[in-house]
């Protein structure tokens, strides 16, 4: 199983990132925002998150423009699979890949503690691993983490099944409670919460584990 | 030439930045401010005769966020 993991300028989980997806088995490569193209036989691509090109205009634009995005929409037209976590979700959001976008949280305040989850669907390769219901700890670090969707296009992410994630406690204001959302074709996640920081016991948690391990496993034995 | 660009949260998206400003002229003493709403400026020095369709297409590639943002254009 082969995983890439984007870098953008100002991205500092790409290397935490790349960890997750080795302790679970999967080979990483690091794929640097000016290349043109993904490599060929990726099997998913990692979003990481941090502050590419410093969130300027707004958090992910810019690099929603780089060189490697265009290759990464390709790569979801295509079927590929693709995760992206925080700095990434808004990337993800921002291209249009996933829908919705993600504003000042509404308290103002960068919230950066771990917080409640609750798994709201498992019928896709990402959370295949947990059961629903199912309540996980994992930190969250953001400033613009208020996931913004119309009541129409809430209702609709609803009865198709693509929340991943709820917070148990919305810290941020977040439409519907939403902390995660999968793409119509069940192969794109994206979310605020760091999944690839509490995969050691050392992180103080490790909740995340089973995100990774899952999707490694649903792409070898697809 | 030069285009102004003013980017604005759309009506009825919750402008938590736009509320604290609110909050901090009313604490201020200001009374009677009822609505803040804070959006974006963005100037841009373009070739001459160059289209609004052009800069419309700017705007919905970049300049804002179509999602939760509208945009007005003004040629200075």
């Amino acid at each position: 199983m082969k995983a890439g993991v984007l870098v953008f300028p100002g991205s500092n989980c790409d290397r935490d990132l790349a960890v997750a997806f080795e302790r679970a088995g999967a080979d990483v490569t690091m794929i640097w925002h000016k290349e043109t193209d993904l490599p060929e036989d990726l099997d998913i691509v990692g979003v990481p998150g941090g502050f590419s090109f410093g969130d300027y205009l707004r958090c992910g634009a810019i690099a929603a423009q780089s060189p490697i995005t265009k290759s990464l929409i390709r790569h979801t037209e295509r079927g590929g699979y693709a995760i992206g976590i925080c700095n990434g979700f808004q990337v993800l959001t921002e291209t249009g890949i996933l829908p919705g976008a993600l504003m000042r949280n509404a308290n103002l305040k960068f919230i950066c503690k771990p917080v409640g989850l609750k798994v709201e669907n498992t019928d896709n390769a990402f959370l295949s691993g947990y059961s629903e219901g199912q309540e996980l700890l994992v930190p969250v670090a953001h400033h613009d983490g208020n996931y913004n969707v119309t009541d129409e296009k809430l209702a609709q992410l609803k009865s198709e099944g693509r929340i991943a994630f709820t917070y148990t406690d919305n810290p941020n204001g977040s439409s519907g409670n939403i902390a995660g959302v999968i793409s119509k074709n069940r192969r794109v996640l994206g979310m605020m919460p760091h999944p690839e920081r509490c995969v050691d016991e050392m992180h103080g948690g490790t909740d995340g584990v089973a995100m990774f391990r899952s999707l490694v496993d649903a792409v070898v034995a697809a | 030439m030069k285009v102004r660009v003013d980017v604005m949260l759309k009506t009825g998206v919750l402008d938590p930045q736009g509320e604290a400003v609110r909050h901090a002229l009313g604490n201020l003493g200001f009374d009677g401010v009822e609505k803040v709403r804070q959006g974006k400026v963005i100037e841009l020095d373009v070739a001459e005769g160059t289209s609004e369709e052009t800069i419309k297409d700017m705007c919905d590639k970049l300049l804002a966020n179509t999602v939760i943002e509208n945009y007005a254009i003004q040629v200075l």
